[in-house]
């Protein structure tokens, strides 16, 4: 048995969000962290292997610059990553990058005990599709949203989060999991990892470690397989901080209107 | 100096930790109570902090100095009463093990001091032993069967001697010898018949680490509690307390630039005459003293880490400049801090008013200042 992680670095949208004047992200000037609802798949898979004594490895596709971030996975616990990486597979959608991450899962091996874990979404691109979709191409069952994942033998029982309720999925190994942050609380390091970490395994998969799997083509990777293009990308004007009126009665009521009036709302 | 990948990274840990973990409410619980929080130090231990610079065959993470010094500074700089509850294990407590202590007890001991499960302390000063902790009173008597050492005598200002389960003391063995001669190092379990604890001391700071006397009246400990060569115990207590200076400076460190981030964001925030106080001539000038009184400290604590790491002969005298300069220094940013806030950074309310009450310990325990200007002389004028 192992568990799978997929991660993806993303901007830190809580410092200065930068856009090349083409109307790009500008990555390159923004600091980077590790996805929030993917520590979140990574913890699961670490508490998981405190149980069981499993393996996890993390996926991530992205530039070398991704690095850093397989390597405070490795010591917060992750036993091996594999960072896929090539210029052919810059520019792909979610469509053309679960393509290429399901081909590497695919080269890795999934077994019949092994149980796949994606945070929900990105914060920078917000779909939460790349999960299922890898989720479709490895013909593998899937279970999104993710609040409680329990396991007994290789059947999983997930309660899956809905807006105004959950639903109990049970679910075969191998399958698909995208959770939530409800989850769980993601750990930090350890001291030790942060020594250790150095000489763990981490694999780059380039184009041509993968080029020969039936997922991968020219016509369905990197910029030209993507479906969708970017169009243009903009920071959004920021908003003026909003007024509270404190108090209740005749007063406040009096000074909310003398504002709608001064603006003639009212 | 720039931190290298794996000392950037602990960086990232320990900031992360202490940010998220030392919250505003914890830290004045501690300080209103005095109470030891178990919860965070479980969680501490659970992340190896306990262990950092113990080897990973006794159950520590087997990190260095430079990863002790940064662990120190990170976790002080939120506070220094938590920095404290990571320290003694990985300095003064598991230190003389390391040392000279055996096989034997280093197996014994060790992993579960790395683990946080049980807590380790040390005692040297007596109330009549302070710096001149060669006039040791206590006295650790071999019995006639020479199988066992009865001792009595009393230790003070013992840090974390409410929650010991062990505690390293220095003892007379032979009576003749005079002075720093003739002194053993020990360990002894503090539940055997004979341990007492004096009262909690109420202190001007730091009062979130619970300090108090050990006493020993006709405590009997077996000789496998001896740690090291008997009569020469001395020689380890000071270079433990290298160590040990070099974790104060680190404190101290994370101390003065937690004044400077107080002192910058109130600097930034307060406005008298119609404008940040920030923008005053004289505010400014102190907040530059003060940066470059941190990043003084920090570039000699973390050169004295480097050379403790390189086993370099000068890191004793090094050790003793950091702790010598990064503990003023903590004291001149703590009045410093609180003067840039005026009548508010007297009151409870804002942090700097405990900060400066903790700095001050800084340039006392591990050696006064004083002592180690001594010691940065005595290597010169020799």
């Amino acid at each position: 048995m192992k568990i799978m992680v997929t991660v993806k670095q993303v901007p830190d949208t809580s410092g200065r969000v930068a856009v090349n004047e083409d109307g790009t992200l500008n990555r390159a000037s923004m600091q980077t962290i590790i996805n929030p609802d993917d520590l979140n798949a990574v913890e699961e898979a670490l508490s998981l292997k405190d149980e069981y004594g499993c393996k996890v490895v993390a996926f991530t596709m992205g530039p070398m610059q991704a690095e850093p971030m397989l390597r405070e996975l490795l010591a917060m616990g992750v036993d091996e990553t594999v960072l896929i990486s090539a210029r052919q597979f810059g520019g792909s959608d979610t469509y053309a990058t679960s393509q290429i991450i399901a081909a590497a899962i695919d080269t890795y091996g999934v077994d019949d005990d092994d149980i796949i874990i994606a945070g929900r979404q990105a914060i920078d691109g917000d779909t939460a599709q790349v999960g299922p979709q890898i989720a479709e191409k490895l013909h593998l069952p899937q279970v999104t949203y993710a609040g409680e994942v329990k396991k007994d033998g290789n059947v999983l029982t997930v309660k899956r989060m809905l807006e105004d309720g959950y639903m109990t999925v049970k679910v075969h190994t191998p399958c698909m999991i995208t959770c939530i942050k409800e989850l769980n609380e993601p750990r930090y390091m350890n001291v030790r990892g942060t020594i250790e970490c150095w000489d763990k395994p981490l694999t780059i998969m380039d184009y041509d470690a993968l080029k020969d799997h039936e997922l991968i083509d020219a016509t369905t990777i990197g910029l030209k397989g993507s479906p969708t293009n970017i169009y243009k990308s903009f920071a959004p004007p920021v908003k003026e901080p909003g007024m509270m009126l404190e108090g209740s009665g005749k007063e406040t009521t009096d000074k909310l209107a003398h504002i709608l009036t001064g603006k003639h709302i009212i | 100096m720039i931190l290298d990948k794996k000392h950037a990274m602990q960086q990232k840990l320990f900031r992360q930790f202490a940010e998220t973990e030392f919250t505003k409410e914890l830290q004045e619980e501690l300080d209103t109570t005095g109470a030891f929080n178990w919860d965070i130090h479980n969680k501490m231990a659970k992340y190896g902090f306990m262990g950092v610079k113990i080897p990973t065959e006794y159950g520590g993470a087997g990190g260095d100095y430079m990863s002790y010094v940064i662990m120190n500074e990170e976790l002080s700089r939120q506070d220094l009463v938590l920095s404290i509850y990571a320290n003694t294990s990985n300095s003064l407590g598991g230190g003389p093990l390391l040392l000279a202590g055996s096989e034997e007890q280093k197996a014994k001991y060790l992993p579960p001091v790395a683990r946080g499960e049980k807590i380790l302390v040390f005692g040297l000063t007596e109330p009549g032993a302070g710096s001149d902790a060669g006039g040791t009173t206590t006295t650790a008597i071999p019995t006639e069967d020479g199988e066992s050492f009865v001792i009595n005598g009393r230790k003070c200002f013992i840090s974390g001697a409410p929650m010991a389960d062990w505690i390293i003391i220095f003892a007379k063995t032979d009576l003749k010898q005079k002075g720093s001669r003739g002194i053993s190092m020990f360990i002894v379990d503090m539940h055997l018949p004979g341990v007492s604890l004096g009262a909690d001391e109420k202190k001007m700071g730091i009062k979130g680490y619970p300090t108090s006397d050990v006493v020993f009246e006709d405590v009997v400990v077996g000789k496998d509690c001896l740690i090291g060569p008997l009569h020469k115990g001395f020689q380890y207590a000071m270079k433990t307390l290298d160590g040990g200076r070099l974790g104060v400076a680190a404190m101290s460190v994370g101390v003065a630039q937690c004044a400077l981030d107080e002192a910058v964001k109130y600097a930034k925030e307060r406005k008298q005459f119609g404008r940040r106080i920030a923008d005053f001539q004289g505010v400014s000038f102190m907040i530059a003293e003060m940066a470059a009184d941190v990043e003084a400290a920090r570039q000699l604590t973390y050169h004295a880490a480097q050379l403790k790491d390189a086993n370099d002969p000068e890191a004793g005298a090094a050790c003793s400049k950091a702790k010598f300069f990064a503990a003023e220094a903590a004291n001149r940013c703590a009045y410093k801090a609180v003067q840039i806030h005026g009548g508010y950074g007297y009151i409870q309310e804002y942090k700097v008013e405990r900060l400066y009450r903790d700095a001050r310990i800084l340039s006392i325990f591990e050696g006064t200042s004083q002592i180690q200007e001594l010691v940065i002389a005595n290597g010169l004028l020799r």
